[in-house]
């Protein structure tokens, strides 16, 4: 008993180090799935078919692969082919970036459509183009609304962090992997990476908690009155 | 009243699909005037209305605002659609933004007026409708008729030459039509044109210059209060009038 807290404790700051790489590749993955499925979303909805089909078709891709193969893909083919060579780190973030932003660009569409058309008409009645009605008065409505669906991609995107061990990203479970193959002790350490999985994933939903309470529209939702 | 002609609508022609919508609907607006339409649900009342500040592109007909052509007129249309304030049945306020800011914004986004002139110019507005006292609620936090108000606040701001009303009191209570509808007296008193859509035959008899009565998308037939309620040239009108007057009570009744 004491040997396996004794080995936890000696493990531990090798594999604590892992959290910020973890950290790194969900904050990464999230903004790029963010930033990028903003705009797939904007493009589906307002955009001429042609943008909308496209970016159907690439919902429809990036949803429809496994993590792990999209990850080889990344890692093996496209970044090689493209004769670039970068980071294990850079591909994790892109990949799951990638994959989460077709996600959340389904989520950002029905938060948009679900306002109705009549705050896109009556922001255009007072002479707004079509863009500054979508930057002023569609996405803060709509982000916000989208706020408890997107806190899903957090706790998805925490968990799928770890198949990058795959492509040898030193996150929790790659550093935890190293330690078990020197020491032959899978359980304590699995055990060590999982209880830091749930705690990141506890704090994390505490955050997206706060800020969804901060952006509340007074007189919206939770029935406080 | 032969005063100077500011709006000018000619042979709006809409479609979806197949149905016919709007089948050349022309008339001519002076400026101080205020036209109430009239008619059975589906004629096409609100499809006209969004043809004039092209919220809905008609598919043949022309929109003149000052002389200046609103249809076909590309990327100007953002300007003329200020000048041509719109109030919605059901508010369309944005929810996100409290009744000052609602005012705000298109005078900073739009006309590119610094905040503070921009809140003075909101307040300003909020207090012609006589909600001073409720700038900083949310549009979740007002009444069905303080919304509106706020709503018609929110066009006034642009300082349009005209103003299109679609039944703006037909999603409130009767309490809350009375002080909608007086706001849109004072409009008008003080020399607002105005396109309003409604059944509120009270206030078409004391504010109307003229009422129009529209028909499968077509004016049946116009003229004065007077003449239009007490001699209806046609029985389809006094049919319609007469139907009215069971669901609202008197035709005529003043509010
Ligand atoms: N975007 C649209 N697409 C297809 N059909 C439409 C559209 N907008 C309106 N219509 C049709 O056009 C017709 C006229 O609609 P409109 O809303 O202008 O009537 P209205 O006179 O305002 O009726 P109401 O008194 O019920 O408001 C209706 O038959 C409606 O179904
Ligand atoms: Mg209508």
């Amino acid at each position: 008993m004491n040997d396996t807290i004794t080995l936890i404790f000696k493990a531990l700051p090798f594999i604590l180090q892992g959290t910020f790489v973890t950290l790194k590749i969900v904050a990464g993955a999230l903004l790029v799935g963010f930033i990028c499925g903003l705009a797939l979303a904007v493009g589906q909805v307002y955009g001429r078919p042609f943008l909308s089909g496209s970016v159907a078709f690439y919902v429809w891709f990036f949803r429809g692969l496994p993590n792990l193969v999209l990850l080889f893909l990344f890692y093996y083919g496209l970044f090689p082919l493209m004769g670039l060579d970068v980071s294990a780190f850079f591909i994790a973030v892109t990949a799951l970036g990638l994959r989460s932003s077709a996600y959340q660009s389904q989520l950002f569409r029905g938060c948009i459509q679900s306002l109705g058309e009549g705050q896109m008409m009556a922001a255009r009645s007072l002479g707004m183009t079509r863009p500054q009605a979508v930057w002023n008065i569609i996405l803060p409505q709509a982000l916000r609304i989208s706020l408890p669906g997107w806190s899903n991609e957090y706790p998805i995107l925490l968990t799928d962090s770890a198949v990058t061990y795959a492509i040898g990203v030193m996150e929790i479970l790659t550093r935890g992997n190293l330690v078990v193959s020197r020491t032959y002790q899978p359980m304590p350490i699995y055990m060590t990476c999982a209880l830091i999985f749930i705690i990141m994933n506890y704090g994390g939903m505490k955050m997206l908690h706060l800020l969804e309470r901060r952006l509340q529209i007074p007189g919206f939702g939770r029935g406080e009155h | 009243m032969a005063g100077e002609i500011i709006l000018k609508v000619r042979d709006i022609h809409k479609s979806y699909g197949s149905t016919e919508v709007l089948r050349g609907i022309s008339f001519d607006v002076q400026k101080g005037e205020t036209k109430v339409f009239i008619g059975s649900s589906g004629t096409g009342k609100s499809t006209l209305l969004r043809c004039i500040n092209q919220l809905t592109v008609p598919d043949r007909g022309q929109v003149w605002l000052h002389g200046e052509e609103v249809t076909h007129s590309g990327k100007e249309i953002n300007r003329l659609r200020q000048k041509i304030g719109m109030v919605f049945q059901n508010f369309n306020l944005f929810d996100h933004l409290t009744a000052r800011k609602n005012v705000e914004v298109a005078l900073i986004k739009v006309r590119k007026m610094n905040r503070k002139e921009a809140g003075d110019k909101a307040m300003e507005e909020l207090v012609r409708v006589g909600l001073e006292d409720k700038a900083d609620l949310y549009p979740a936090e007002l009444s069905g008729g303080q919304a509106q108000r706020v709503s018609i606040a929110r066009a006034l701001a642009m300082d349009p030459d005209v103003m299109l009303f679609d039944e703006p009191t037909s999603a409130l209570d009767p309490e809350l039509t009375g002080e909608v509808l007086q706001v849109m007296k004072d409009l008008a008193q003080n020399g607002m044109t105005m396109l309003v859509v409604t059944h509120e035959m009270g206030f078409a008899c004391s504010v109307a210059n003229e009422i129009i009565f529209m028909e499968k998308g077509e004016i049946l037939e116009s003229g004065s209060p007077s003449e239009l309620i007490c001699n209806p040239r046609y029985d389809r009108t006094k049919q319609f009038l007469n139907k009215l007057g069971e669901l609202y009570g008197d035709i005529g009744r003043q509010r």
